[in-house]
């Protein structure tokens, strides 16, 4: 746990109680990035001015004896492909650099109800698509552990933000271990909620099958916090799940004693010379510990797993074309002109995508495209039945699975500029994004220069309550 | 496919509009928009008309971050529709069809393709035959787009305005089998199609406002073979005429095209009304890829057994049934389809079951009712009138006069006879004045004794106008003939 700031619990204590002001809070967070963010970037918007008028809000509640919220005069940083009304939202992305939403995403009324104070948009990888924020329309955002290394990404910006003091919370999304890689890479908690436990509405789609929103965040405990705002049933969004959840509060600090966990033997870096050996030991460290502390823990093999990554990079890219085609230059976003309708099209798309989001179009329009789509998208799809159904075989015996987060620490600027490299970064997260299964990674040791090392505590669907409870089992026991 | 397929009796009954030897092979498309309150995936307004791009929501402007929710009430129309055209309503899946167009805000369209709502159903038409239902599935409209240019066409349009109040309006599309055999045919399926919609309360069916609009796939093959040649889409036929009138160019290009020993290509062609011809659509290099798959953001729709029950008990007397009525108290087919195409069927019926003649009272609600006033017509006044008629106590022009006022009133029938003076003409004085019209056109007359039975026809006319005019139409035009009659023969 980072000890530099304040908690968001503690916050929501202090305000609550009127022992500090939500201002206070806030002004402090703000002078933070009005100081750090020109070197770190983080954010692609600050909305210092809404943030202040908010916070005093939270005051007059306070003052008036009001209940004001669970996350009272928290700052919170939300990643800039959740649409804002009134503030720009932009995907980091040129052809949306200007676009302002007239609506709020779901999550974000909900933090507006339990008293968060939003300071700002963040960045991110254009729509979402990598693992560095290296691939933002707007400069790369730098890691505050240490600044000549990526933050992570494609949450790149929401993690730095949480990691440098200027947000006590932030959101991302998690396409394929979006929130996970960048939590461990700058030292946080991240949670990759079920599919469907947090609405979508509002989030800009990357690939709709496979996109979640969840908190980063300094503690197990403020992740918890957050995540029972975050969660809950929404109308506007066709798969978000109807069935009541379980507050992931309630087992917080409960203990382990007789937990089944399994230690995936295909995610686990074993002899493996892509993973760091630091992070493949902090992996085993950590089921060591958890037996320690009363767990049964065993290896256990998952065949599939290990194509997953192949299967993603079928899925993932084929929404994503589809999802993306309708930034055309017609009703909003950058716009070229030409000759005609088609040519005004493609030369807003050409002047408007990065390189990344062009390779990832042409992919899936290529997997999707007549005459390719059974062996390509079909293909991937059979392998993602198959994956759910041996995680769902092995969650008869195991409650939940370990893993590493993230193959390696935060790496330097331009370390994995091949493309294939690069993804293959998320080969640990992906599958919970394939299985729609929640995962959350936890801060486990050091690794490479002295850089943060992330474990992933994996579940079934809806077993947030008992991800966080081993997550904060783990948490309790990590070396610092 | 086979095991629905019928050869069917009016297809044969069509006169050949083709060279021997040939014979259409016709499947028709039909989209209708569903009746709802709200668009299909948005709770945006589905209105016809308004200013533009003022029925629009965040969801059916595709704006960055939407998702789209089902309208259950859209859902229930298309079931509707599915059992009254017998189909089997299933488990179904919402596709997305991608391609890039300006007039759709997300550039993919949400569908249904590989798992539709209702299929293998069939229609029976009023002349007989049966049409065999492929699928009725259930999609989003797109917007309109007005090309402001030379040809009106987006090709070579200086710009282009798009107004999206269409856009994620509820259809479905009708889609039958390649079983239609003629231009009759096609548009007697499109208007019992149509009646169906609107009885069911699923669509107004307004084809002049496009919430219902037809392609048709139109191929030909020698007659009585089992084949399918390569068929070409016709769109753009905004009527029933424009169908015909399309389908027949169509089938004659593709004869032509074999005849001369080439052969049609498979392709989208527009119908030009003007021009009476079809032109091709889109080019082959520009020919789509729709890359469908199944879309991420909804769930498959899976009515319950009892959920389809209840809609089922809910769906009114169809066309059919209410033709058959008609027609088992004595209408003809024709008679029946007319009154039922003018929603007078539930009149005339009640009419007849109060002891009025059939045919006339088929007769007044083809030609004599205003479909908006009869609504408040009572079927006893209907009948009394009726009576009055047949027993020579009101001559036609007199009923069609009375029906008119006791629509507008709403009175009795007797009352408004009374009120005008109408009385059967004395048959003593109606003999005077036939004779005196005897005297005054001997010409005529002589024409009338002498002629041939087309002139006696010819010639009983201008009597007869000739009465109706001294009398101020109150003669009875029956009587008049008889007398002529008697006349000639002495």
């Amino acid at each position: 746990m980072n000890q530099r700031f304040a908690t968001a619990t503690n916050i929501v204590a202090e305000v609550s109680s009127g022992a500090r002001s939500a201002v206070d809070v806030v002004d402090e967070h703000l002078a933070r990035i009005a100081t750090d963010d020109g070197e770190i970037h983080a954010f692609n918007t600050v909305t210092a001015d809404a943030a202040r008028a908010r916070a005093a809000e939270i005051d007059e509640l306070v003052a008036s004896g009001s209940e004001p919220g669970p996350l009272a005069g928290v700052p919170i940083a939300l990643k800039d492909n959740m649409c804002t009304r009134g503030v720009r939202t932009t995907c980091s992305s040129k052809i949306l650099e200007e676009w302002v939403p007239p609506y709020n995403a779901t999550v974000v009324e909900r933090l507006a109800e339990a008293g968060a104070v939003v300071v700002g948009k963040t960045n991110l990888d254009e729509f979402a698509m990598g693992s560095s924020t290296e691939n933002s329309a707007f400069g790369p955002t730098r890691n505050p552990l240490d600044t000549g290394r990526v933050p992570g990404g494609s949450s790149g910006g929401s993690a730095a933000a949480v990691a440098a003091g200027f947000a006590s919370l932030s959101l991302g999304s998690d396409t394929g271990g979006s929130i996970r890689q960048p939590a461990a890479l700058c030292g946080l908690v991240g949670v990759k909620p079920t599919y469907g436990a947090v609405s979508r509405y509002g989030l800009i789609a990357f690939a709709s099958s496979l996109d979640q929103i969840g908190p980063f965040a300094h503690t197990v405990g403020d992740a918890a916090l957050i995540y029972d705002v975050l969660a809950g049933h929404d109308p506007r969004d066709s798969t978000s799940i109807v069935q009541p959840q379980a507050s992931v509060l309630t087992d917080l600090g409960a203990p382990i004693d007789g937990l089944r966990v399994g230690v995936v033997k295909e995610l686990s870096g074993q002899g493996n010379e892509a993973f760091e050996p630091a992070v493949v030991q902090a992996a085993a460290d950590a089921a060591e510990a958890l037996a320690s502390a009363g767990a049964k823990v065993e290896d256990v093999s998952i065949p599939s797993a290990v194509a997953g990554l192949s299967a993603y990079y079928m899925i993932a890219p084929a929404e994503a074309s589809s999802n993306l085609a309708r930034y055309d230059g017609v009703r909003y976003g950058l716009r070229h002109d030409g000759p005609n309708t088609a040519a005004m099209m493609r030369a807003s798309r050409t002047a408007g995508f990065g390189d990344e989001v062009k390779r990832r179009i042409m992919l899936g329009t290529y997997a999707l495209s007549a005459g390719y789509y059974d062996a390509f998208y079909g293909k991937a799809q059979r392998i993602r039945t198959l994956m759910i159904q041996e995680f769902d075989e092995i969650y008869q015996n195991y409650d939940v699975l370990l893993s590493p987060t993230s193959p390696c620490v935060a790496f330097e600027f331009g370390a994995k500029a091949d493309p294939l490299t690069m993804y293959y970064n998320d080969v640990c997260t992906i599958p919970s994004n394939l299985t729609g299964h929640p995962a959350i990674s936890v801060p486990f040791g050091l690794g490479q220069a002295g850089l943060p090392i992330g474990v992933q505590i994996l579940g079934p669907m809806l077993s947030e309550p008992r991800l966080f409870q081993v997550a904060a089992a783990l948490e309790e026991v990590a070396p610092r | 496919m086979s095991q629905t397929r019928t050869e069917t009796e009016s297809a044969s009954s069509e006169p050949n509009l083709l060279p021997e030897g040939w014979e259409m092979v016709i499947g028709l498309e039909v989209h209708a928009e569903l009746a709802t309150q709200t668009k299909m995936f948005s709770p945006a307004r589905n209105q016809f008309g308004g200013d533009p791009n003022t029925n629009v929501h965040p969801v059916c402007l595709g704006l960055p971050g939407t998702l789209p929710v089902v309208n259950e009430k859209a859902v229930e129309h298309s079931i509707r529709i599915g059992l009254a055209l017998n189909c089997t309503v299933q488990r179904c899946i919402w596709a997305r069809k991608n391609y890039f167009y300006p007039d759709m805000p997300k550039d993919y369209q949400i569908s249904q393709y590989d798992k539709p709502l209702n299929v293998d159903g069939w229609l029976d038409l009023p002349g007989g035959s049966r049409v065999g239902i492929e699928r009725a599935h259930m999609e989003e409209d797109t917007g309109k787009s007005t090309h402001v240019g030379v040809s009106g066409r987006i090709h070579d349009a200086g710009y282009s305005l798009v107004d999206y109040n269409r856009a994620g309006v509820p259809l479905i599309e009708i889609v039958t089998r390649p079983e239609i055999r003629g231009p009759e045919q096609a548009k007697e399926y499109v208007e019992e199609l149509r009646s169906i919609l609107v009885t069911i309360g699923a669509s107004d069916g307004k084809m002049e406002e496009g919430s219902l609009r037809v392609d048709a796939n139109v191929s030909v093959r020698p007659t009585g073979a089992d084949e399918l040649r390569t068929r070409c889409e016709v769109k753009n036929v905004n009527s029933l005429r424009s169908l015909g009138r399309a389908i027949i160019y169509e089938a004659r290009r593709h004869v032509d095209l074999y005849e001369a020993g080439d052969s049609p290509r498979q392709e989208t062609r527009h119908w030009d009304e003007e021009a009476g011809r079809s032109r091709p659509g889109r080019s082959k290099e520009e020919a789509e890829d729709y890359r469908y798959f199944a879309d991420p953001d909804l769930v498959p729709i899976d009515p319950s057994a009892e959920w389809i029950a209840e809609i089922a008990a809910s769906i009114p007397a169809l066309p059919k049934e209410r033709r058959d009525a008609l027609i088992g108290k004595g209408a003809s087919a024709e008679a029946a389809a007319m009154a039922v195409g003018r929603q007078l069927d539930a009149l005339a019926l009640a009419a007849i079951e109060a002891g009025a003649d059939a045919d006339r009272v088929l007769t007044h609600v083809a030609n004599n009712l205003a479909v908006d006033g009869a609504q408040n017509l009572d079927a006893g006044h209907l009948a009394e009138l009726v009576k009055m008629e047949t027993d020579g106590a009101l001559t036609a022009t007199q009923a069609k006069q009375v029906l008119a006022e006791m629509v507008e009133t709403g009175s009795a029938p007797g009352a408004v006879a009374a009120a005008h003076g109408f009385e059967a003409m004395d048959t003593g004085e109606l003999e005077t004045l036939v004779d005196q019209l005897i005297a005054d056109s001997p010409e005529e007359w002589e024409r009338f004794v002498a002629g041939d039975d087309k002139a006696r026809h010819k010639m009983q006319g201008f009597f007869t106008g000739q009465i109706m005019k001294a009398t101020k139409g109150q003669a009875d035009g029956k009587a008049v003939n008889q007398l002529l009659n008697q006349r000639a023969s002495r």
